[in-house]
């Protein structure tokens, strides 16, 4: 072999190398930004990925609100039949709700008619109509009682909804041995690429134990050595299942929350698990008090396989993003969405 | 053309294909009729076969196989008998140990039972495995070392699936077979015990893991690169020191002070690799057994250092009076 081909060979081999490790590595383009959330060397980071972020930004715009309405005139009670929430609300006011009401929800599928029969408005013959009141109930109970999660920013039907009859998370308890054997086969629940722990192996409905029933999510012991926790490795993978759900629905990694060196610990952890620790028991309180409540009023086909009613969990609101809308407080432009927190919600809350 | 050549590009040699010496009383006949292939010969031996199987081996292969095929038909049953699915989702699929609340019961099958079954069928496997490397080595009156590293593999294994699983009370303790599942158990054990690495035998495990690749690395690149000078001919060179020792030797004392000779480098390279199962299994033994929580162990005896607040003080809101519970 020549001097010369020898090297050429050798740039050769250098550059499929090269090219191997590009290819084996899974690149990422562009590069992720990693923003540092804590104190340094301790792992404390946020990855970003710039493309990613751009599209869950795009999907996060609120809708521009309807002018105010005038508070004067007639109430809405006095000039329409069967208002049973926002009959205190002017005339004027009332339908500007309405009428944003049907962009939010149903600007595809007839507007108004998607509830209403168009004959008669003030009819409840549609399941729509008594699903929409008691989500307006729900949203002001959110925006007066569960300040500590959504603070001023609140919620309206968009957050949820975003033009959708339907919003685009929800989930339904899940059959976990759909083939009807009893003699092999079982997945224990897991072990199928479920997208609501992010295509991993995990638990495949985190959510019936902790966003309806209120089983432990904590795993950790208090002290060093046993002292009586018996909390086992199979349960922490439903723990980790909800959590891994929460990364995902919010677009952060585990530490926008917990401390990287242990994530128990309170005393050290970023002031935003406060915040998700009574969005779980929000989430868990409308599922309990406004969503298996409807039961009766869906119709099958808005159920699930179990005939369950359908339920949110933390991506309904946030799809991606770290605060629903990216913390657009859509709901100060809709006062009679946030109703003074002594009014009716702490019947239904009493539960 | 000329091209260089040691004994790691052999010329392959083709002749009668060598069937082993005679075997003495008390042995079984080997297994298949030795045959050439000219790729294997460019990783090994070209000559495959014959295989010395024997009653433990026939027994090994028999209960692991069983065991596989429980397996690989709990995840066929499990999306519902359908090939396409078995393979699309093989990564994920699993058969998982018991629910927790049977402890160390027999479960029904469906519920555990299965993972009891292929559990056993695959410790007997292993063992009469064990036994068949021992009884070669000592059939060819070599040391039995390979078997003792085999043991040390098979330690972590049984600490994994059966120690601490008894430890515990719990055969839900033990790890799913499945490729991803298992991943995300060795993810949610850390979880549940505060954070496996403050458990300083995951870190010795550690150490010694990475140790073993760096040995390894250094020891195959010192080997090939001091072979123009014939120092793949390492026993040869261990009784006759030759210029391909002394220049590796010389290699490692300029670059780094120290150099191990030809004899102890095969030590250190198996004592590293037998000492990463054998610390992570005490690792694991004492998770959940002896310490529940690895950061707060850490924590008490100054191993994890404690580093400065950066976060507005919070409190836990489970203690909060008047949070929603």
């Amino acid at each position: 072999m020549t001097h010369a081909s020898k090297w050429t060979n050798r740039l050769w081999q250098c550059v499929a190398a090269i090219g191997a490790v590009l290819v084996l590595s899974g690149c990422e383009l562009p590069v992720p930004n990693s923003v540092q959330h804590g104190y340094r060397g301790t792992g404390m980071v946020q990855v970003y990925n710039t493309r990613l972020l751009a599209a869950t930004v795009d999907a996060n715009v609120p809708p521009v609100a309807i002018p105010q309405a005038p508070g004067e005139g007639p109430k809405a009670s006095q000039t329409y039949k069967n208002v049973q929430v926002l009959g205190n609300l002017s005339t004027a006011q009332f339908n500007r709700l309405m009428v944003s009401m049907s962009a939010w929800v149903s600007p595809n599928n007839g507007g108004c008619v998607y509830c209403h029969n168009p004959a008669n408005f003030a009819d409840d013959e549609k399941y729509t109509k008594v699903v929409a009141r008691r989500m307006l109930q729900m949203t002001q109970y959110i925006n007066s009682e569960w300040k500590p999660h959504v603070a001023e920013t609140g919620v309206t039907c968009y957050t949820c909804h975003r033009g959708q009859p339907v919003p685009s998370a929800i989930w339904f308890t899940k059959d976990h041995q759909p083939q009807g054997s009893n003699f092999l086969g079982d997945k224990a629940g897991q072990n199928e690429p479920a997208a609501v722990v992010n295509l991993s192996s995990l638990p495949s409905d985190p959510f019936t134990p902790f966003l309806l029933e209120a089983k432990d999510i904590r795993m950790n012991g208090p002290t060093p050595l046993p002292s009586g926790n018996r909390h086992s490795t199979k349960q922490t993978e439903w723990t980790y299942g909800l959590m891994t759900h929460m990364s995902t629905s919010l677009g952060v990694n585990c530490t926008y929350c917990h401390n990287s060196r242990s994530f128990q610990s309170w005393e050290d952890a970023p002031p935003q698990r406060v915040t998700a620790w009574h969005g779980i028991r929000m989430a868990r309180d409308l599922n309990v008090n406004y969503m298996e409540p409807l039961t009766p009023v869906f119709p099958d086909n808005r159920k699930g396989e179990l005939g369950d009613a359908p339920k949110l969990n933390c991506n309904t609101c946030h799809q991606g993003a770290y605060k629903p809308l990216f913390g657009a407080p859509m709901a100060k432009d809709f006062p009679e969405l946030t109703p003074p927190p002594s009014a009716k919600p702490a019947q239904v809350a009493s539960k | 053309m000329a091209d260089y050549y040691n004994l790691f590009t052999t010329v392959q040699a083709r002749g009668p294909v060598h069937h082993g010496t005679e075997l003495g009383p008390g042995n079984s006949p080997r297994f298949g009729h030795p045959v050439l292939f000219w790729l294997l010969g460019k990783i090994g031996n070209a000559q495959l076969g014959p295989i010395y199987l024997g009653g433990f081996g026939v027994l090994s292969l028999v209960c692991g196989m069983v065991a596989f095929n429980i397996i690989g038909l709990n995840m066929l049953a499990s999306v519902n008998w359908d090939p396409v699915q078995l393979v699309r989702q093989l990564f994920w699929l699993a058969l998982e140990p018991p629910p927790p609340e049977y402890g160390l019961s027999m479960p029904p099958l469906n519920q555990g039972g299965w993972f009891l079954i292929v559990g056993l069928l695959l410790s007997i496997s292993v063992l009469a495995w064990w036994v068949r490397m021992y009884r070669r080595a000592i059939a060819l009156g070599m040391g039995t070392h390979v078997a003792w590293a085999f043991a040390a593999a098979l330690w972590l294994f049984f600490v994994l699936g059966f120690f601490r699983p008894i430890l515990m009370g719990s055969w839900g303790e033990a790890v799913p077979y499945g490729i991803f599942p298992h991943l995300d158990w060795t993810a949610a054990l850390s979880i549940r015990y505060g954070n496996l690495f403050y458990n300083p035998f995951h870190a010795l495990s550690i150490v010694f893991l990475y140790g073993s690749v760096l040995l390894f690395a250094m020891h195959g690149a010192t080997i090939l690169a001091v072979t123009r000078y014939g120092g793949e001919r390492e026993i040869e060179q261990i009784v006759d020191r030759g210029t391909a020792s002394e220049r590796a030797a010389l290699f490692w004392r300029w670059t780094m002070g120290f150099n191990a000779s030809m004899e102890s480098i095969h030590r250190w390279a198996w004592w590293f690799a037998v000492l990463c199962p054998l610390t992570g299994g005490i690792g694991i033994l004492l998770t959940g057994t002896v310490v529940d929580n690895w950061y707060l162990w850490a924590i008490k005896h100054g191993v994890a250092p404690p580093y400065p607040n950066v976060f507005p003080a919070v409190i836990d809101p489970a203690l909060t009076l008047g949070a929603k519970p």
